[in-house]
């Protein structure tokens, strides 16, 4: 009986070392993929392993008690009920323990607040419910987009079977290159959200009209994934990170492409397109952005009904301004700085073609443009 | 005081109008667990949608009124009035005294409870639905994003909090004013030094809870910035003074818990409690540092280092006097002449759960491995380990311990330890697998999950409803020992069991102390 | 000791009720003005200060060289645009430095900004000062209108040694409702 508790007891704490957790059924925290990262879970174990041997050393103490100083054997019991050395004693060791523990806690702390002599900066802004990525240059147009969750819909509400990567995939990830030290300013556009990466070991909140900074070296080239830390409405649990580390160079190469897609956004919103293009793209657009309040048919939910709408069916120009401005005071949000001229116009098209509106109306990318500068 | 006794009065108006400290605590009682299975009834909710990935039962929007509503129901309605309701029941008896020292708020007290809790219950019906914010309600997301029923949550909790605040200076007016004479404070029960501790405690942060959410009233409707940076106001100032509320709120939900637990160890170890002065002085220590470590709650946030330094160290020195308890109670037991009835397994699972509550409790409390653990399911399996494992435990061991001296009659023995068990076992295959998915990067307050977590959820879930359906037992065995128990007379009920309310008869009666005994130079407790 | 009742349980409740307003009180009247001032000196939030700082002149320190960045975020519903002129400049403590940021109002009707600033490292909050700044006051742009919004400062001498990045964030949020105009038409 007690060779099988011990073997039991190897067996999870053999689990719970890093080469032999897997994905799958993790128990343990990973060191990560960066410097920082190891000794935070180098500190962890520290911690827990100290604790384990307290608590195997006090319940050992409970249960020989539990055992043999029971009324059923017989045992007349003892009296006694203080002793101010013991007492001194189990005050001072736990402290000197304490003690202890908190220099590498300390050391560790004050390197996860090391932010300066960053290579490389990036904006990070969080929104109900994605998250917008900047990467600050000193000079020209600076990259930046929103990530949003990938998974689909059907894949969440049961109707298809789930990715491998189910909730943790995103149409737009984070790229940095390695062996590089990024400086991450957290910000966030609405009410406080969280950013954090398991396997890099940082997460700092993103508070809305102020700004944090966390930093990071990462020394493996991979795909890390994180979510949301801090409840921010009902779609919290939507909100993934995706991080890719990549080589210098593919970094470089990747930032070019990056810029050269976003000059080719603004060139594309001066041409004109079909109604079925415009169609397609606002579909994909509808159910990335507008489906989770405003339903898979247009229904409505959190937000109002796109089908039969008066907004769909009336004029293009309040259409338009619901659409790029937000409405102010509700969870409509402007979505005119979140989507290309092209995505918004695709999907202002859509949301007037489908459902059952058949209003005919096509909004062109350039039109949108216009709306914009007025 | 006459000496017109008649019974207590007969039907609805006898509980609407009583003032008696005993009618009171069973009230408090039976709310606090009609509070329990509510907020067990959204538990069961957020474990259903949990046990796979995916969304099968409720909206996302839906899961989070779940969550917010269980954290606030079984915090405000079911733990702290179930302590209170032990209070009332066992301190004036304790101490020798007739009645609480007003008796007439002590009414009030309760009966302001219902009205209360109807409030928010209602607001699962109000346009926008309940609040969904989490029972920490951060501003911005409960300001200027709350659905409106944030108004209703907001007069609820002031209600709530009225309650314990009058509850609270009942308690200390009783202890301070109206022991027997010869009960000095340092032959005091150590239940009722706990609960005189976590009185002071309420009443110094209860108000501050109280502030709070009036900022965040005005902040709302009457266009001040307390929380709003575009006004020159900061979000984070609400988590401190929330926290400042916060983190004392959980010593107060602890402590009481604490104190039945001495009393009962040492009772089934027929041996004195040890340290009994070490253990007040632990009490009042921990009692005090809760003051003064409430950012440990907040450790991502961007302090600045110094800040962030302070209180990790001063976090981490909590568990000295933590340590201190826990090494008395064994210390109790230690060449203690032990029988092991339900009160005993449920003080013994507390107290090795507790513990293990307490070791994750000081791993959160190291800042930088904080910053892997905040927000995650390892906060959320670390904290139903010492509220759910610790207060709920301790609180349902004091119910078995104390309902044949309050009803003249003896609980099921086997039921209560096929209880006790289930529970264990229940309980620590919900949350023990929890450590786990927080340490693997899964996130808490989400409906729903990558799939490398599904195993351990199920799991989870399949432990929480087994520990739900042995509350029913629970619920049962307590009705059929009122209804038709075995009867005892015997004042000693548990042999072990030593203070002023095992010398009253069994059932205790209406009045007990009228005349005040004298308490000898032997300790009155145990 | 003053005594509030005959009744010593009265009594005792009583000055327990005097103790839970007073830190009803505490939250409005100490911690608030308590948070600020704490900010305010040790820049724990990244605040900075929200009047102008008058410049003692002094020496500038030309062996530091400090990189100060500007980002400039709209928050929800705030359709302005908005930006820093310069991204980034290249400043030395107690050198006065002029830079601009750029907002446009793309709407139909008159509009009032504020802006929100936020400093990083929160240790350097202190030490960055602000001698003009138009977020020091609401700003009004009618529709269609744009402006060159300046910003002037001095980062102190005695910023300490080891930092070398200041990031000053300015938060762009909609006050149009909170001044009593008009929100602007939708």
């Amino acid at each position: 009986m007690l060779c099988k508790k011990i073997m039991v007891f190897a067996g999870i704490l053999l689990s719970s070392l890093p080469w032999v957790a897997q994905a799958q059924n993790q128990v343990n925290m990973s060191p990560g993929v960066t410097e920082i990262g190891a000794e935070i879970y180098d500190l962890h174990m520290l911690i827990m392993i100290i604790c384990v041997i307290i608590g195997l050393l006090v319940f050992g103490v409970m249960f020989y008690s539990i055992i043999y100083h029971r009324k059923s054997r017989g045992v007349v019991p003892s009296q006694f009920h203080e002793s101010t050395k013991v007492e001194i004693a189990w005050t001072a060791v736990p402290f000197f323990i304490l003690v202890a523990m908190a220099v590498p806690a300390t050391s560790t702390l004050l390197e996860v607040y090391d932010n300066d002599e960053a290579e490389l900066d990036i904006l990070i802004t969080g929104y109900q419910w994605k998250w917008r990525y900047e990467y600050l240059d000193a000079a020209g147009e600076p990259v930046a987009f929103f990530s949003n969750l990938a998974t689909s819909q059907e894949e969440i509400y049961n109707t298809e079977s789930k990715g491998e990567n189910y909730l943790l995939e995103v149409d737009e990830p984070l790229v940095i290159p390695v062996d590089t030290k990024v400086r991450f300013l957290i910000t966030a556009n609405d009410v406080i959200h969280s950013w954090w990466v398991p396997e890099i070991s940082v997460k700092r909140d993103a508070i809305p009209g102020f700004i944090n900074e966390a930093w990071s070296k990462v020394t493996k080239e991979g795909i890390y994934r994180g979510q949301c830390t801090e409840l921010c409405g009902a779609y919290h649990g939507f909100m993934p990170v995706v991080v890719h580390a990549v080589s210098r160079e593919e970094f470089d190469g990747w930032m070019a492409a990056k810029r050269a897609e976003q000059a080719s956004d603004l060139a594309a919103a001066s041409v004109e397109m079909s109604l079925e293009a415009l169609m397609s793209e606002g579909e994909a657009v509808y159910n990335g952005q507008c489906m989770a309040c405003h339903g898979a048919s247009g229904e409505g939910g959190v937000g109002k009904a796109i089908a039969g709408s008066a907004i769909a069916l009336g004029d293009v120009s309040t259409h338009m301004d619901v659409s790029i401005r937000g409405v102010s005071g509700t969870a409509m949000q402007a979505f005119g700085t979140q989507l290309s001229d092209t995505e918004m116009a695709a999907v202002i098209t859509y949301q007037r073609n489908a459902f059952g509106n058949n209003t005919g109306d096509i909004v062109q990318p350039a039109d949108v443009a216009s709306y914009k500068q007025g | 005081m006459g000496a017109h006794h008649h019974g207590p009065a007969r039907g609805i108006t006898r509980w609407l109008f009583t003032t008696n400290h005993k009618d009171i605590g069973t009230m408090y009682l039976w709310f606090s667990f009609a509070m329990f299975i509510l907020g067990g009834a959204f538990a069961m909710i957020i474990r259903a949608e949990l046990f796979q990935p995916g969304m099968q039962l409720v909206e996302p929007g839906f899961f989070n009124q779940m969550t917010t509503l269980h954290g606030l129901v079984m915090v405000f309605g079911a733990i702290m009035p179930s302590f209170v309701g032990l209070a009332n029941w066992l301190i004036p008896m304790m101490i020798g005294a007739p009645d609480m020292a007003l008796p007439r708020m002590n009414n009030w007290s309760f009966w302001i409870l219902p009205p209360g809790f109807l409030m928010l219950a209602s607001t699962l019906f109000m346009e926008g639905g309940a609040p969904a914010f989490g029972w920490t309600f951060y501003a911005p997301l409960s300001t200027t994003y709350a659905a409106p029923s944030v108004t209703f949550f907001i007069f609820a909790i002031h209600v709530l909090g009225m309650s314990s605040i009058m509850g609270s200076i009942n308690i200390i007016a009783t202890v301070m004013n109206m022991r027997a004479p010869g009960m000095s404070y340092m032959k005091l029960p150590l239940f009722v030094w706990t609960w005189l501790i976590t009185a002071f405690l309420l009443v110094a942060v209860m108000p501050v809870l109280a502030g709070a959410v009036t900022m965040m009233l005005m902040d709302i409707h009457f266009g001040t910035s307390f929380f709003s940076a575009a006004g020159g106001g900061d979000p984070v100032l609400f988590q401190h003074i929330f926290w400042f509320f916060g983190h004392p709120e959980v010593y107060i939900i602890i402590l009481p818990a604490f104190g039945v637990v001495s009393q009962i160890i040492p009772a089934f170890s027929r041996k004195p409690l040890f340290g009994y002065a070490s253990m007040v002085y632990a009490t009042a220590s921990i009692a005090f540092l809760s003051f003064i470590v409430w950012a440990h709650h907040m450790y991502t946030v961007g302090m600045p280092v110094a800040g962030e330094l302070y209180f990790m160290y001063a976090t981490m020195l909590i568990a000295v006097p933590t340590g201190v308890k826990v090494f008395n109670w064994i210390s109790t037991m230690w060449r203690g002449a032990l029988s092991f009835e339900t009160p005993m397994l449920f003080s013994i699972g507390f107290l090795v759960l507790f513990t293990i509550g307490g070791f994750t409790g000081l791993m959160l409390s190291i800042a930088p491995a904080d910053f892997q653990y905040h927000d995650t399911y390892f906060v959320v399996a670390h904290f139903h380990y010492v509220m759910v494992a610790g207060a709920v435990f301790s609180m349902t061991a004091a119910v078995y311990f104390w309902l044949p001296k309050w009803t003249g009659r003896m609980y099921n023995e086997t039921m209560g330890k096929v209880h006790f068990w289930i529970s264990f076992v229940g309980f620590n295959i919900t949350f023990f697998p929890q450590h786990f998915v927080g340490l693997a990067g899964m996130p808490r307050r989400v409906p729903d999950y990558a799939l490398q977590f599904a195993d351990f959820n199920m799991m989870s879930s399949i432990g929480a409803f087994v520990y739900g359906a042995s509350q029913i037992l629970f619920l049962y065995n307590v009705i059929a020992t009122i209804v038709a128990g075995e009867k005892v007379t015997d004042e000693k009920v548990w042999d072990g069991a030593e203070g002023l309310e095992w010398t009253v008869p069994t059932p205790a009666p209406y009045h007990t102390f009228e005349v005040p005994p004298k308490v000898g130079a032997a300790p009155a407790h145990g | 000791m003053l005594r509030l009742s005959r009744n010593p349980g009265a009594d005792t409740a009583l000055k327990l009720t005097v103790v839970a307003c007073a830190m009803f009180a505490f939250v409005f009247v100490v911690m608030v003005p308590l948070y600020n001032v704490m900010c305010d000196v040790l820049g724990i939030n990244g605040k900075t200060s929200g009047t102008a700082y008058t410049a003692v002149p002094a020496a500038v320190d030309t062996s530091r060289e400090i990189t100060v960045q500007f980002i400039a975020t709209n928050n929800d519903g705030m359709p302005w645009v908005f930006r820093p002129e310069v991204r980034q400049v290249k400043v030395h403590p107690g050198e006065a430095t002029d830079t601009v940021f750029y907002a446009a109002n793309p709407t139909t009707a008159m509009m009032v900004a504020q802006a929100i600033p936020s400093v990083t490292p929160s240790r350097a909050a202190g030490f960055f000062h602000k001698t003009e700044c138009f977020c020091f006051d609401q700003q009004p742009l009618d529709g269609k209108a744009s402006a060159q919004m300046p910003l002037q400062f001095v980062v102190d001498q005695d910023l300490p040694e080891d930092i070398r990045t200041i990031t000053l964030s300015y938060t762009l949020f909609d006050v149009t409702a909170m001044t009593g105009n008009r929100v602007a038409v939708r």
